[in-house]
């Protein structure tokens, strides 16, 4: 079931276009993640799915109603964190996740507490004296606690400390595991990796790619770390293999999918003292689409 | 200069100047103009000394004297006496307001969102933004002074002299230099940019009250005020300097005091104590209204007890105008009372107006907050929430209706109560009250233009600013002499029946209100066009 899906979704501030001709679509129960550089259009691309701000071009639903039109029905069902998350200096945390949550609708206490303790949070302080990340822990807090279908976070990490990462990836599996939606704009690449089961790849406010992590391992081969007795000095030439690295005496290279075959029959011809076999992390997936092109946006 | 703390101090003056390149031009031309227009429509209004006299006599008022301060030269009215008497108070004020708002700008507000910061990481001293502020503002009231007072000069008037000219300008240039130092005091006493805003514009207001108070009173009141000692300084009279040079000399001082706090207190923080947090919101808070009036309920409170305490001024000078057109026989004659109406009464319209347009600030300040939440992208928040945009605008817009009508009556009931209790004859406070509110359409017809700029023009909401300062400036120079009708209409504030001296016109309030209306309908169709944050 499509809980979330754009369709040609374009943006334009003056003649700059943010957004061109975006497609995403996110399943039920599924964690969507959304990566691409700085100014890629990932902020964009939310904010016109919040009705925030209103396409140029093109169709964006969630739960089958129009992002800009039902915005309010919408957001009754849906729980967001904003990128940089501004708050009011002078009311609390607490007081601020209160209102968080009574304005989506809901009054989920219980939640509410336990989640200011797993996060380690004094809801007691002013919005002036919290860190970055601690004003993330609110915005999080607020939108975890809340009984939403579809969970919208926007780089929901980017402050917080490697332990505070853990308790959020726990709470995506559970939301994950009550068969939330969860769409996830990231830097981290392993984060990425390690909670969303499909991935959109989005550079110039075009989107690049999209598919499972396997799909996308699948286009990009296996990394392969080699040493022979011999030197091979025709590999870059063997069809099939890209990016080679020496290392430590050993080559490490990229192997085509579908090449596999005869480049491991290659190499053996040059007695293999050491073999080693990875999947590409998402990091060298990622690397490869932004090979030479520098990065994304304008800004 | 101690490196440590002074350190690149120039640089960032320059950049302060760079980031203020159109704003701060437009400020001081928007005086030197303003001024040179009003000393020519001086000239032209009253072409004779006996015209003249005629006014210079009306000027020992007590209400006059609140207004404009204390009357001097009037045995020999000249036009340069008359347009310092009664155009010096009211311009210095303005450019004291200009000062509050440029020395926040660069200080807390630069504070508040960050950057700072980020100019304390590079190797500048600790008090450079601060003496940097100072600086820019101490150049642009010299130059503001100097200006204004060459292009008086230069328009060759009779009685308007080389000195003061010159002293008429330094007068305003003074001014500006001790809000400015005054201000950036408060910005290091608050914790944010807008409480820091609304403790400089209350001490602006009060230093006008106690003037107002003073003048009329004792002397000796006036003198704790830096605006009673620039009027004192009886430009195009005797022209005296001093007064001008001691609030110089309070500026330097303050700006001292200034940096003084600023160097033993930590970035981000202030000193006027923060209370404690509480864990949970209180169920008031609950709702996009309850935030948007939380949010603004200290200034809110501030603003109500600042109106009432400026109708009770102005009442309270009531008592003493009985008084004075008692002794004075040459005024029985000069003003001859309208048909019923004491001659009391009849000053009623012209403090209304001026009360009004000063309650006016209050009540867009409360509707514009909405378009600071959006600058600060603390709207999506709520609009990323199930909360519409028409809720939302309609709790800002709400708020602001209600302060419109608080502001109002406080500043009614506050003269009418006052004038009845020292009056002899008695006061009539409903009368006073309905004066009052006489000019809520008007008022509203400039929320609904606010409105319509947050809908359609986000970019351009500090547009208001500027035309309730025209409007207050019409509405003002139309209570000193005859401008030609049309004038008055360019603004709302020109529609409004002059109680008690007219009866009541309901047509025209009821249009102001429908053009209000109207204007706010429009305003939330384009609200919900746009999109937020640009
Ligand atoms: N209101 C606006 N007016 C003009 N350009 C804008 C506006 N908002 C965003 N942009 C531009 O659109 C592009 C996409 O910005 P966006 O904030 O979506 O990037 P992002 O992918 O979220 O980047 P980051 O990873 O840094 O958060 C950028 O080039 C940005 O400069
Ligand atoms: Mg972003």
């Amino acid at each position: 079931m499509t809980i979330l899906k754009t369709a040609g979704l374009t943006k334009k501030f003056g003649d700059f276009a943010a957004l061109d001709g975006v497609d995403i679509e996110v399943g039920k129960g599924e964690v969507y993640g959304f990566i691409g550089p700085n100014g890629s259009g990932k902020s964009t691309t939310i904010r016109v799915l919040l009705g925030i701000l209103k396409a140029t071009e093109g169709h964006a639903t969630i739960f089958g109603k129009d992002v800009w039109k039902d915005a309010v029905e919408i957001h009754k069902r849906v729980a967001y964190v904003p990128g940089d998350v501004n708050l009011w200096p002078n009311l609390t945390g607490g007081e601020v996740i209160d209102l968080f949550i009574k304005l989506r609708g809901g009054n989920n206490t219980s939640r509410r507490e336990e989640l200011i303790r797993r996060f380690d949070l004094d809801p007691s302080k002013k919005c002036r004296t919290y860190s970055k990340g601690n004003r993330q822990k609110v915005a999080l807090v607020a939108a975890l606690s809340s009984d939403a279908d579809l969970y919208i976070l926007d780089e929901p990490t980017s402050g917080l400390d490697p332990l505070m990462e853990r308790v959020f990836q726990e709470c995506v599996r559970e939301a994950k595991a009550e068969g939330k939606s969860i769409l996830l704009s990231s830097h981290i690449l392993s984060e990425v990796e390690q909670l969303c089961d499909k991935v959109a790849i989005i550079r110039q406010g075009k989107i690049i790619e999209t598919g499972t992590l396997k799909e996308l391992r699948h286009l990009t081969g296996t990394m392969l770390l080699v040493e022979t007795k011999e030197p091979m000095p025709g590999l870059a030439e063997v069809k099939g293999v890209r990016g080679i690295v020496q290392k430590d005496g050993a080559l490490s290279f990229q192997v085509d999918q579908e090449e596999l075959d005869h480049v491991v029959r290659y190499v053996s011809g040059f007695g293999i003292i050491r073999m080693e076999s990875a999947p590409p992390t998402l990091e060298e997936l990622f690397m490869r689409h932004y090979e030479g092109t520098g990065t994304g946006g304008v800004s | 200069m101690n490196n440590q703390l002074f350190s690149g101090t120039g640089s960032l003056s320059r950049f302060i100047l760079r980031r203020d390149r159109i704003r701060i031009p437009i400020w001081i031309l928007s005086f030197v103009f303003a001024t040179v227009a009003t000393a020519v429509a001086f000239i032209g209004l009253y072409e004779n000394a006996q015209e003249r006299q005629a006014i210079a006599a009306t000027m020992e008022n007590p209400a006059m004297m609140a207004m404009v301060g204390p009357g001097y030269g009037l045995a020999n009215y000249t036009s340069g006496a008359m347009m310092a008497h009664q155009m010096l108070l009211m311009t210095a004020v303005v450019v004291g307001l200009m000062s509050v708002l440029l020395v926040i700008r660069h200080t807390r507000t630069d504070e508040e969102d960050g950057r700072i910061e980020m100019v304390r990481s590079l190797p500048v001293g600790r008090l450079s933004n601060v003496a940097a502020t100072l600086l820019v503002l101490f150049l642009v009231n010299t130059v503001l002074a100097v200006l204004t007072g060459i292009s008086l000069y230069a328009l060759n008037i009779e009685s308007m002299e080389l000195e003061g000219s010159l002293l008429y300008g330094a007068a305003l240039g003074a001014t500006g230099m001790i809000f400015a130092s005054l201000t950036a005091v408060c910005a290091q006493l608050s914790h944010n940019a807008r409480s820091a805003m609304g403790l400089s514009i209350g001490i602006l207001l009060l230093a006008y009250i106690v003037r107002a108070i003073g003048d009329v009173g004792s002397e000796a009141v006036a003198w704790l005020s830096p605006l009673g000692w620039i009027v004192r300084s009886e430009v195009y009279v005797n022209n005296i300097w001093w007064p001008v040079l001691l609030t110089v000399g309070a500026a330097i001082i303050f700006g001292a005091l200034a940096m003084y706090l600023n160097s033993i207190r930590d970035l981000g923080a202030g000193f006027l104590p923060a209370r404690a947090g509480k864990v949970h919101a209180s169920p008031l808070l609950l709702s996009p209204i309850g935030l948007a009036f939380r949010l603004q309920r200290t200034g809110f409170i501030a603003w109500a007890i600042s109106m009432y305490v400026l109708g009770a001024s102005y009442g309270s000078v009531m008592g003493d105008m009985e008084s004075f057109f008692a002794d004075v026989d040459l005024m029985q004659d000069l003003l001859v009372p309208m048909e019923g109406f004491s001659l009391v009464e009849q000053f009623v319209p012209t403090l209304m107006a001026v009360m009004t347009i000063i309650a006016t600030i209050p009540v867009l300040m409360a509707i514009l907050k909405m378009r600071g939440e959006e600058k600060n992208d603390r709207i999506e928040h709520i609009l990323g929430r199930a909360v519409s945009r028409n809720r939302l605008l309609g709790s800002y817009l709400l708020i602001s209706l209600i302060a419109s009508f608080v502001m109002i009556s406080l500043a009614g009931l506050g003269l009418g109560t006052v004038a009845d209790a020292v009056m002899e004859e008695g006061f009539d406070v409903a009368m006073a009250y309905q004066a009052a509110l006489a000019y809520l359409p008007a008022v509203w017809v400039m929320v609904g233009l606010t409105v319509l700029l947050i809908g359609w023009l986000p970019k351009l909401t500090g547009f208001i600013w500027l035309y309730l300062s025209f409007s207050f400036f019409v509405i003002y120079l139309g209570s000193l002499f005859q401008l030609p009708e049309w004038v008055e209409k360019i603004t709302p504030f020109g529609y409004v029946s002059a109680i008690p001296l007219e009866e009541f016109d309901w047509l025209q309030a009821t249009m102001l209100t429908a053009v209000a209306i109207l204007l706010i309908v429009v305003g939330f169709v384009g609200y919900n066009r746009r999109d937020i944050g640009s």
